[in-house]
């Protein structure tokens, strides 16, 4: 009976079907008319009601059903009736596989929707205007489109659980939530992670953590993956706004704030542009309105990311290579994004000595300015407030670990996601999309297109591909790849796996002279790397490092929690969908052409801050102190 | 009259041993097939899906590998006659099984039993050892080159909803045992994604004796659209309780004086997810076209108060639910809370017309038979007992 191993973590019961080839083995690829509400249409067999229902532009009301997640068939307020059916189908589940006559809002069909809302309502605690997804929330609106205007079987007047508020990234409220299920299936499915599951049966179900313990303290990554999807107010971020606001009202505090491209690329939604529409500059003048004192931005720190993981590489190449030590193994692996570095903790401790020590550029940025900037400005570093605007909900987690103090001060004392940054600037009645654009602020003004992209998937592979290839072989990265796009490491596939032959090599750059004499040792090699997103394909690519695959021979590989990279983070705006995560990279992308440096060695602040302030150069004795840090053997032990 | 619980008057104990086996491989896959479809039989856990249709398709399926799955999870309220075959005729019932494997190309079969029947285990064990050892099991059956199969057993953990063949399936597999969507359906995508057969367990024993006594023989008993015997469990308000063979079609009154219960007010037949018929119907059949069963019948005498039955069985299904949709959650309570109200006498028409309509839509609109049949008692209740249970003042 064993010896199928299932690789879906995820019960059939709520997974896409598929077709079988046993029964419709000779239909299979065939086309079957359906007809919609009198419309009818050729479908491929197996398409669901649903999506042949989009195609023809009727819309079916959903909630459980998510783009991303495989099908549940649970909240049924997708039903349909098909003629000669004694029961009404959810239109999300069924696939169509012969010729069916479908209506969409017979009296069956919307008796049975709102019946279905009436019954959510019934269990839904709180009130809407006291909600964050007020005017974002699946439920309001579907209880808007249905006419709601009194609650026929009761509404609760008073919570049943407490809020779950222990988790430095997610908040949970179980009163406001109506069982969906899209938590544990992007937990469970899409993350692979698996903290959240349902419990009990019946009026008992309930979703919960291991045991039910606190967010806090189970296994839990950060990444806010579930926020995005959950499509009420049951999962939010943990919100610092008011101590925020609170830093910028004291007049003692120097309040400085750092933007991440991928918020930058992405706010604009919450203002009710399309998605794909970059407000960097805008952005800037609002945050000045805010009352920021200076705006950054973290492509600085991203750049630096690039040189001290870049030089890391270099050196255990080197060390692995040509000396033979193994101690700090290849691959090398990427530590920017928090929710991985979690993940990895957790699940896979064993392999943590082929994590790069390098800090994520959200941390670097905030060691640097409590000491270069502070002392720079004649500032003390106990009256900065260091702000993040990060697209990420495990940020917040990652600034407060308690290593992260090496400025002798928090290094960031207050991540925010996108979501509540466009909460602030709406709060103080700014119009974000028509300000008039502002540049970054000094001395850190001037950014890269390598630290742009960090927030796509293959960003960071790109930017150090462009920064090591150039230092290596001392030839323009243009030569290589027109424009400077590293096509072979761009795109969304879950796992991609990439080879580059140097072509040559040059002299060694001023910045690596300390380092090492001179690039023989590498001479005709092939840079051989892997990049995935999701931890679901992290897992993948872990397994097979383990098993020695392909992966385990890689020199170099990036990992990022989130399906799509940075741009699609916990803390984006909701909802999210392949096609919004999708204009969000091109609005990145083109960003990063529009820059006129696009390699982080290249860049003039950091090229600065080495001379002046990390004498010793990348991986030396003061950016180690600063710039990089350690990780903690977790495991999946729950006290 | 007849004796409850008697073996001996059993069809089932005429059969002799492993002859339907013996049958079934000079006879071919097709054959048995042509038997099944030829008697009519259909499915005895109260669904009623045609047996032969069901194995046609998981016969034509093609697939490496394929499960012959045995529905031991009886857990429906006032049933208890798969424990009586498990307990008496459990060799029949793998022999049923054994010639599932054979018309399906099965190499293995699965009893999922119920968790509270775990006393039965080591007898069941005992009856699959010695098939093993008489070749009934394992390879080469019945020296038939190729005619490979085995029967394990796995218990189940005590969910009502896991007697729901695809939640069976996904318990199982060891997920939380919860019904998938369908389609597919099991006989194309079951167990561990292969065609899979999930039938009763009094299915397999009739199976075995059809192919024994012949299609034509069952089809000639019974309804034209309910053919052949049935065992049901009789409980409640009666002399007689016990389990019983009836001929399908027999009729409520029929049924009553031969179990010792005229003069009853009401009888539930198919228990808690069945329909409860009120004494004006008790000429009704019981049959898959009439009165639908999987053999439970409930008889209520003169006395019982059919509210507290209603609320009774919402009891049940308010926990018994999986949890998945929303119809099912969320309606067995509110239809609960109404019980409870009509209790204190504080229910209105209009809630009520609000209710029984909102128990229309869980029969429509639910995922799987468990929701959809769960109103069912609550509405025949407020249908035929309307007068009993409107109106009550509240108890102080």
């Amino acid at each position: 009976m064993s010896e199928e191993i299932k690789t879906d973590r995820a019960p059939v019961s709520q997974r896409a079907h598929k077709v079988s080839a046993g029964i419709n083995g000779d239909a299979l690829g065939a086309k079957v008319t359906v007809q919609i509400d009198g419309n009818e249409i050729k479908v491929p067999l197996g398409t669901t009601i649903l999506e042949a229902a989009n195609e023809l532009g009727i819309r079916i009301p959903t909630l459980c059903n998510h783009a991303d997640l495989c099908v549940a068939g649970v909240c049924r307020i997708c039903v349909v009736e098909i003629e000669g059916s004694r029961t009404l189908q959810a239109s999300c589940a069924y696939p169509i596989t012969q010729p069916i006559k479908v209506k969409t809002h017979s009296q069956k069909v919307r008796q049975a929707r709102r019946h279905i809302l009436d019954l959510l309502l019934s269990k839904h605690y709180g009130e809407c205007y006291a909600c964050f997804r007020n005017n974002n929330c699946e439920l309001q609106a579907l209880a808007k489109e249905y006419g709601v205007d009194f609650f026929r079987f009761g509404h609760p007047s008073k919570p049943f659980y407490e809020v779950d508020r222990s988790s430095y990234s997610v908040i949970r409220d179980m009163n406001k939530c109506i069982l969906c299920r899209r938590c544990v299936r992007t937990c469970i499915d899409l993350q692979e992670v698996g903290v959240l599951d349902v419990e009990n049966r019946g009026y008992q179900s309930k979703v919960v953590t291991y045991m039910d313990k606190l967010l806090g303290s189970v296994v839990c990554i950060n990444c806010g993956q579930c926020i995005n999807r959950c499509p009420t107010g049951a999962l939010r971020a943990n919100d610092p706004t008011d101590e925020v606001w609170a830093a910028i009202d004291d007049p003692k505090k120097h309040v400085v704030i750092q933007t991440a491209p991928s918020p930058r690329a992405a706010i604009g939604e919450c203002f009710g542009l399309e998605p794909g529409k970059a407000l960097t500059f805008e952005l800037n003048t609002a945050l000045r309105q805010c009352g920021f004192d200076k705006v950054f931005d973290t492509n600085f720190s991203a750049d630096l990311t690039i040189i001290e993981e870049g030089t890391e590489l270099l050196l255990r190449l080197f060390k692995n290579l040509v000396k033979g030590d193994h101690s700090q193994p290849l691959p090398q692996f990427t530590s920017c994004s928090p929710g991985w570095v979690k993940y990895i903790e957790h699940f896979y401790p064993e392999l943590l000595p082929h994590m790069s020590s390098a800090k994520s550029p959200q941390q670097m940025f905030g060691a640097v300015i409590k000491t270069y900037y502070a002392k720079k400005q004649g500032i003390d570093p106990k009256d900065i407030v260091t702000v993040a605007l990060m697209p990420c909900s495990a940020k917040k987690f990652e600034c407060n670990r308690p290593e992260m103090c090496d400025s002798g001060y928090k290094d960031i004392d207050y991540g925010l996601t996108t979501r509540e940054m466009a909460q602030m600037i709406s709060e103080a009645g700014i119009d974000l999309p028509n300000l008039p654009k502002s540049d970054f602020d000094d001395p850190f003004g001037t950014a890269t297109g390598s630290g742009i992209i960090f927030g796509a998937t293959g960003g960071v592979m790109e930017a150090a591909i462009r920064s090591v290839i150039e230092l290596v072989c001392g030839i323009r990265i243009e030569k290589l790849f027109e424009h400077a796009r590293v096509m072979p490491v761009r795109g969304f596939e879950g796992v991609r796996y990439a080879e580059l032959a140097l072509p040559q090599i040059g002299p060694v750059p001023d910045l690596l002279k300390g380092l090492v004499k001179d690039w023989e040792w590498i001479k005709g090699a092939t840079l051989k790397v892997g990049v995935c997103h999701g931890t679901a394909n992290a897992k993948k690519v872990l397994d097979d490092i383990k098993a020695g695959g392909q992966f385990s021979q890689c020199h170099f590989i990036e990992f990022m929690a989130c399906p799509g990279g940075c741009l699609g983070g916990g803390g984006q705006p909701i909802p999210t969908s392949p096609e919004i995560r999708a204009a969000r990279a091109r609005a990145i992308y083109s960003e990063d052409e529009s820059y006129q440096i696009r390699k982080s060695h290249e860049n003039p602040a950091v090229v600065e801050l080495y001379q002046k302030f990390l004498t010793d150069g990348p991986c030396g004795h003061i950016s180690h102190k600063l710039l990089h840090t350690h990780y903690l053997s977790r495991g999946k032990y729950i006290a | 009259m007849k004796t409850p619980s008697d073996r001996n008057s059993m069809t089932f104990a005429s059969i002799t041993p492993n002859e339907g086996l013996k049958i079934a491989v000079e006879k071919g896959r097709m054959g048995v097939l042509g038997e099944l479809s030829e008697s009519g039989l259909k499915g005895r856990g109260g669904a009623g899906f045609p047996t032969s249709v069901k194995w046609n398709l998981a016969a034509a399926a093609h697939d490496t590998k394929k499960y012959v799955v045995c529905n031991a999870d009886e857990g429906e309220p006032g049933t208890f006659k798969d424990r009586f075959i498990l307990a008496e005729f459990a060799d029949l019932m793998f022999e049923g099984m054994t010639i599932g494997g054979f018309t399906i190309g099965a190499a293995e079969g699965i009893v999922y039993l119920r968790g509270e029947y775990t006393y039965l285990r080591g007898h069941l064990e005992t009856v699959l050892e010695q098939r093993r050892k008489a070749k009934l099991l394992g390879k080469n059956i019945l020296g038939k080159k190729g005619f490979n199969f085995d029967i394990r057993i796995q218990m189940g953990a005590g969910a009502y909803v896991c007697g729901e063949e695809t939640a069976l399936i996904e318990s199982l597999e060891g997920q939380r045992g919860e019904p998938r969507n369908r389609p597919p359906f099991p006989v194309d995508t079951g167990f561990m994604g292969h065609p899979t057969i999930v039938n009763n367990v009094e299915t397999f024993a009739w199976v075995a004796s059809i192919i024994v006594k012949g299609g034509k023989w069952f089809k000639h008993i019974g309804t034209e659209k309910s053919t052949g015997l049935k065992l049901f469990s009789i409980s409640g308000d009666v002399e007689r309780p016990g389990v019983y063979e009836f001929p399908m079609g027999i009729t409520v009154d029929q049924l009553l004086r031969e179990v010792g219960g005229e003069g009853a007010k009401a009888v539930q037949i198919g228990g808690a997810s069945g329909h409860c018929v009120h004494q004006k119907d008790f000429s009704r059949k019981i049959a898959y076209e009439d009165i639908p069963t999987g053999g439970s019948v409930i008889v209520f005498g003169r006395q019982r108060d059919m509210l507290a039955v209603a609320k009774n069985f919402l009891e049940f299904f308010v926990e018994e639910s999986c949890g998945q949709c929303t119809p099912c959650r969320i309606g067995n309570e509110k239809l609960l809370e109404g019980v409870e109200l009509l209790e204190k006498g504080c229910c209105s028409m209009k809630y009520l017309r609000e209710l029984c309509s909102l128990g229309e839509t869980m029969q429509i609109a639910s995922k799987c038979g468990l929701g959809q049949s769960s109103p069912n008692a609550f509405l025949s209740i407020v249908k035929h007992f309307q007068d009993e249970i409107m109106g009550r003042t509240a108890i102080e």
